[in-house]
């Protein structure tokens, strides 16, 4: 279907002339009205296309396809089952898995588009058309990720989302702190795609093909690799590594906080609702593969949960609104991972979705706090916001309900099912989801209560020192004045996606209120079959009922908590982070990864680096300058020899070292007769040669 | 006829050179771009003209006696990959001389001549078929860029041209011996004497022979390539030559080496090639990560993107060895975007070195302020050169990758790293020059790309684009000549592919998807 192409190709379109036009010529208005025109016409178009797929009869059949040509052209190759043919076609493809990407990057991505054309008002025309120029092309490589019907487009996606996350991390290029944060992001990435790579050309190797559905269909029929760790657990493994890069897991997480050096609806988009989750979604994308080896899904789940619990942790003590954000991201990814590594795939998706809504929801609030402070991020200088910003406060707050996992929202649903899941399968990761969802609304009450509640601290002094968030490209700009609410095009996306957050949960009901339409939507594409299959053992519906009651409760109790901290007596915060103070710097400094990579990885590279270039320098090079030396050396040597007019005997020393001295003999003087000379020497030499081989 | 008329028009255009006074300096610019363009458009109906479906392995074959005491032959004609390279090289030598136009002014009619000479010298060696007339011109190329580097060069100018000139002649001594050893061989196996590199092709010659002529070959060209350990040449030629020269030299001179790999040794020594892959493939991996560490530690540009082109000639070469037919086209289509991305890479040092006279890059810092459209272009060719997909590295680099893990996950492994790597040191670069604030005011009143300039880009943008996105027209042109050498070097795939293609479907194709699983079309 030829539809599906415009999906993508719209913000292309968008970014297209934006890029060639639009940052020398458009102004402000027209920018944004591009921006978010091709943005919302990929979202009816996706829309359409989705309905036209479901028309079509539920199960394995309801697929549209549509291939544009061949990419790699189809070439012979050796495979583990013979000579097979490695090719890649331009091909896309629309199924019920990647209808749930599209509209949910469509819609959220459009919402953002439009927060952002008054978030980032305050830019010269030519910048802004740069940001929504990267922006766009962002949208483009994003929906070409999801919708790629093979390995190779879907890794076009990949990188293309990893160079506009690049871009707009650095997007204030002339902070160094951008630079660097971005140039961090990608050489991260890279290191997962390292495993990508590798991994699918191992998934070749094992089954013939790069295409999502031919591959699933030759694993199916492949023995599950309970106990061995053959081909197909390598292949799951090394993609995980590529997973691990995009969606910040451990131990490749480290690059994500520093992301938030861009601007803030690129936080939303890009590091919260969409691109992080592609590492989610390859996964997704090869349930069948995946199951085929569950020790590597067991490796899933653990890297999950960890993931989860550690960055929890983190975020528990973080003062930059932004920052705890981040690190929740990573840790609700992690709770994505821990889903899909016990085989609820199905569950690892609906959380993916929910949190889109609820976290985009969050950062968007989180900016808009940020555009109402000009600036401002620290949340210490923050509390009592709500009175000047009522409907971000309220939206915000719906979104950490939503995320603490609080009913009705949506956090509620997904989470809920996860950690079901979990319980059914693997008790003690379930324990550490327990643990982490206690923190998660711990430290999300925390940001609501730092910011919107108890009474207003003035902002510090320093505070234009502060930096962050490129303050002195704009927001600086604006002064001390009071906080204030946002613009309509701000509000207007946060009351909307509060509304998400609140209603799109209903589409996953657990089991015992009759089960979730989302996944049984998905379902044909996830399937296992009867393979490994969703989880192990089914819950009765008393455990259920249990198990939702009691994580309702104990999210209740970490917001009770939290308020009691940061509101109602402030004091007790302070005096547990005095009691704790070495937890409490170990977890402010964020557990020392990035001080622990820059000593080992970073700079052991750089050691080897100037190691290698020395070496070059001084032993693979001094060979060479020593042979001219040397040459140049015995030539003089033997000229000298010749004047003097030493016996024949010398004379035939010299002669053999001005026979050896063929190339550089004559370095000093003319190049011809060197030419010659070791023409004809080599004639000489190859007679010997050809007497001997003879 | 069309291919000498290719070879001759950058002649004439250096022998009208020869006749023009030197003071008309306009006049002489004019007439190099002409003759440069001119011999663009002349090979350009090779692109159309050329049929891959034809059963020849070479078309427009021209024959004429030219030494006949010793059977050397004018034998010229093309297959697939020197037709590519030839157009690459004509395009290459355009954009060159039009860079120049500004960027020299001494002795400019010297200049223009050396270029043109060095143009029909490439243009030459990709077009003989007669291993004598290769030779000929694998050594007329050295003498114009030993005056390219020498004269209008930099600093060290003249122990970068020496050094460049004399280790690459030691590697070419060799390579004659060798040819003579097989034209030797020839003579006393069919009692002719010949330097036609057809025959030679149909010729088994002994193994012992094959390894002692590989090794000879081997020396030639991997120091052309350069291969690790034979590297250190390229830097500091690279370094001093002007821009025009780091130009041809990374975009073309490097391929004369790998073109000698895949013209010569491979199909002629099928034997010794099999034996020496392990060793050519320890060579090449060491050259991918050392070439990229080396590149990492520069605070010279120039010297950087050297150092970068050893690490990507590595993925060439091993690509080429790896003997499988994804491996061999990866490394064909490589070696053309290795001429675009990193011709364009040097260009784009030429550009600000033009201005500010220096290749330092702590110099730098902040440049995309003052030159948005330079970071723009110079974004997009580091994205080419570190292989993002859709561009045009990524093609190449993903064909070697599987050709290359297909025969070993290890080697491919090793191999990879160089794609971290190179986006390490690619983006640090980059950063470093363009992002940031300005620290030195000398570069606030920096003027961004002229038409001119912006003109010298374009058809390098193109190509990187098409490569990326449409590669099918240049693996097409490619694939006979792939086809023949595979047949050549990996009997065993031939047949298993030629079987493959007249078997049923690929039976681990899925029924509902026929996309991607075809069985083999690409071989014929």
């Amino acid at each position: 279907m030829v539809t599906l192409a415009w999906i993508p190709l719209l913000p292309a379109l968008g970014a297209l002339t934006l890029g060639v036009f639009g940052i020398r010529f458009f102004p402000k208005r027209l920018t944004a009205l591009l921006a978010c025109t091709t943005l919302t016409l990929s979202f009816v178009v996706s829309a359409f296309s989705v309905w036209q797929l479901v028309k079509l009869p539920a199960g394995e059949a309801r697929v549209l396809e549509f291939t544009l040509g061949a990419w790699l052209p189809a070439m012979a190759s050796p495979t583990s089952h013979g000579i097979g043919s490695f090719g890649v076609d331009w091909a896309l493809r629309l199924d019920a898995l990647s209808a749930v990407m599209i509209l949910m990057v469509t819609f959220v991505a459009s919402l953002i588009h439009i927060y952002a054309t008054a978030y980032m008002d305050h830019e010269e025309p030519g910048a802004y058309a740069r940001f929504f120029t990267y922006l766009n092309l962002f949208v483009f490589f994003m929906l070409t990720l999801v919708l790629g019907a093979n390995f190779f487009v879907l890794f076009v996606g990949w990188e293309g989302v990893g160079l506009c996350s690049y871009l707009l991390i650095g997007y204030w290029y002339q902070k160094n702190s951008a630079a660097n944060a971005g140039r961090k992001a990608f050489i991260v990435n890279r290191i997962g795609d390292w495993g990508f790579l590798l991994g699918v050309l191992l998934v070749f190797m094992t089954t013939g093909s790069v295409d999502f559905y031919a591959v699933r269909a030759a694993v199916e029929h492949m023995p599950i690799e309970t106990t061995t760790f053959a081909t197909l657990s390598a292949a799951c493994l090394l993609l995980f590594v590529g997973a691990t890069g995009k969606s910040a897991q451990l131990p490749l997480f480290v690059w994500l906080p520093d992301a938030m050096e861009g601007p803030t609806p690129v936080s939303a988009l890009i590091h919260a609702a969409t691109m992080v989750t592609a590492g989610v979604y390859l996964l997704c994308r090869n349930a069948m593969l995946f199951s085929h080896a569950p020790q590597v899904l067991e490796i899933v789940a653990v890297v999950g949960a960890l993931t989860a619990i550690v960055s929890a942790c983190i975020g528990l003590v973080q003062t930059d609104i932004k920052r705890v954000l981040a690190y929740s991201t990573v840790s609700q990814l992690g709770y994505m991972f821990l889903a899909a590594g016990v085989g609820a795939y199905g569950a690892a998706m609906f959380h993916l979705v929910t949190h889109a809504f609820f976290k985009a929801l969050l950062f968007l609030g989180s900016g808009s706090v940020i555009h109402g402070m000009s600036g401002e991020q620290d949340m210490r200088h923050m509390g009592g916001l709500r009175v000047f910003l009522p409907i971000t406060a309220v939206t915000m707050t719906i979104g950490a309900l939503a995320i603490a996992g609080i009913f009705p929202f949506a956090g509620f649903f997904s989470k809920d099912e996860i950690l079901a899941q979990a319980f059914a399968n693997n008790r003690p990761l379930w324990v550490l989801g327990v643990i982490t969802a206690a923190m998660t609304s711990f430290y999300t009450w925390r940001l609501v209560a730092l910011t919107f509640l108890g009474s207003r601290r003035e902002a510090a002094p320093a505070h234009d020192a502060h930096g962050a968030h490129g303050g002195g490209h704009g927001h600086g700009d604006h002064g001390h004045h009071a906080p204030h609410e946002s613009p309509i095009a701000m509000t207007g996306p946060l009351m909307v996606l509060a509304a998400g957050a609140t209603l799109i949960g209903w589409f996953g009901m657990p089991p015992v209120w009759g089960g979730s339409a989302f996944e049984h939507f998905i379902e044909p594409v996830i399937a296992t079959g009867a393979h490994g299959g969703e989880g192990g053992g089914h819950l009765s519906h008393a455990t259920e009922w249990t198990l939702m009651i009691f994580s309702v409760t104990v999210a209740l109790a970490a917001i009770w908590l939290a308020q009691r901290m940061f509101v109602q007596k402030p004091a007790i915060a302070d005096a547990m982070a005095a009691r704790f103070s070495t937890a409490h710097r170990w977890l402010t400094d964020k557990l020392y990864f990035d001080e622990l990579y820059g000593a080992t990885v970073v700079a052991g590279t750089y050691a080897v680096s100037r190691l290698s270039f020395w070496f070059d320098r001084t032993v693979v090079d001094g060979l060479v300058n020593g042979s001219a030396a040397m040459t140049v050396f015995s030539s003089w040597l033997s000229a000298l020899i010749d004047r003097r007019g030493v016996d024949g005997v010398v004379n035939g020393v010299g002669n053999t070292l001005h026979d050896a001295s063929f190339g550089f003999r004559r370095m000093h003087t003319g190049l011809t007769q060197n030419y010659a000379l070791a023409m004809v020497l080599g004639v000489v030499v190859f007679v010997g040669v050809y007497l001997v081989v003879r | 006829m069309s291919l000498t008329l290719i070879l001759l028009t950058p002649l004439v255009g250096a022998l009208v050179l020869l006749a023009m006074p030197r003071r008309l300096e306009g006049g002489i610019k004019i007439v190099a771009n002409v003759a440069a363009w001119a011999g663009f458009l002349v090979s350009l109906p090779l692109w159309w003209q050329f049929d891959p479906s034809s059963a020849d392995q070479f078309q427009f074959v021209t024959r004429s006696p030219w030494i006949p005491s010793i059977g050397a032959e004018y034998h010229t004609g093309i297959d697939g990959f020197s037709a590519l390279l030839v157009l690459l090289t004509t395009l290459m030598g355009g954009i060159a001389i039009t860079a120049s136009w500004s960027a020299v002014s001494l002795r400019i009619k010297e200049y223009y001549i050396a270029l043109l000479v060095l143009q029909t010298g490439v243009i030459g060696a990709f077009i003989a078929l007669d291993l004598l007339l290769f030779f000929l011109f694998f050594e007329v190329m050295l003498v114009p860029m030993y005056f390219l580097i020498g004269i209008w060069g930099s600093d060290r100018r003249l122990y970068s041209a020496i050094k460049f000139f004399l280790y690459t002649l030691v590697g070419s001594v060799v390579l004659l011996l060798g040819i003579l050893a097989l034209y030797f061989h020839l003579h006393a196996v069919t009692g002719v004497y010949s330097f036609d590199v057809t025959r030679y092709y149909t010729l088994d010659v002994p193994p012992r022979l094959q390894f002692w002529v590989f090794l000879a070959f081997f020396l030639g060209f991997s120091i052309k390539v350069p291969m690790f350990p034979f590297h250190t040449w390229l830097p500091d030629a690279h370094t001093d030559a002007p821009t025009a020269g780091s130009v041809i030299l990374a975009a073309l001179l490097l391929k004369a080496g790998t073109y000698g790999f895949f013209r010569f040794s491979m199909p002629m020594l099928p034997d010794a090639t099999r034996e020496a892959v392990p060793w050519i493939a320890l060579l090449s991996l060491i050259g991918i990560v050392y070439g990229a560490l080396c590149a990492m530690a520069q605070q010279d540009w120039k010297r950087l993107v050297a150092y970068s082109s050893v690490s990507h000639m590595g993925m060439v070469v091993l690509g080429l060895f790896a003997l499988t037919p994804t491996g061999i086209t990866g490394s064909l289509i490589q070696q053309i975007n290795h001429g675009v991305s990193t011709g364009a890479l040097f260009l784009l040092v030429g550009v600000v070195y033009e201005r500010r006279h220096t290749r330092q890059i702590d110099a730098y810092g902040g440049i995309a302020a003052v030159m948005p459209l330079y970071a723009a272009i110079f974004l997009l060719m580091t994205m080419s050169s570190i292989g993002l997909p859709a561009l045009n590295g990524f093609v190449g680099e993903v064909l070697i990758l599987q050709g290359t893990f297909v025969v070993s996950k290890v080697w491919a492994g090793v191999a990879g790293l160089g794609i971290i790597l190179g986006a390490a040191y690619m983006l640090w670069l980059y950063q470093r020059t363009m992002f940031g604030e300005i620290t030195h005011d000398e570069n606030r009143g920096l003027k961004d790309l002229g038409l001119r300039e912006v003109f010298t880009f374009v058809p390098l943008i193109i190509l990187a684009f098409w490569i990326g996105l449409y590669p099918k027209p240049f693996v097409d042109r490619l694939a006979p000549a792939v086809q023949r050498l595979v047949e050549r070097v990996s009997p065993e795939i031939a047949a298993g592919a030629a079987a493959a293609v007249h078997a049923v479907p690929d039976a681990h194709a899925a029924p509902a998807v026929p996309a991607t699983t075809h069985p083999a079309p690409g071989v014929h």
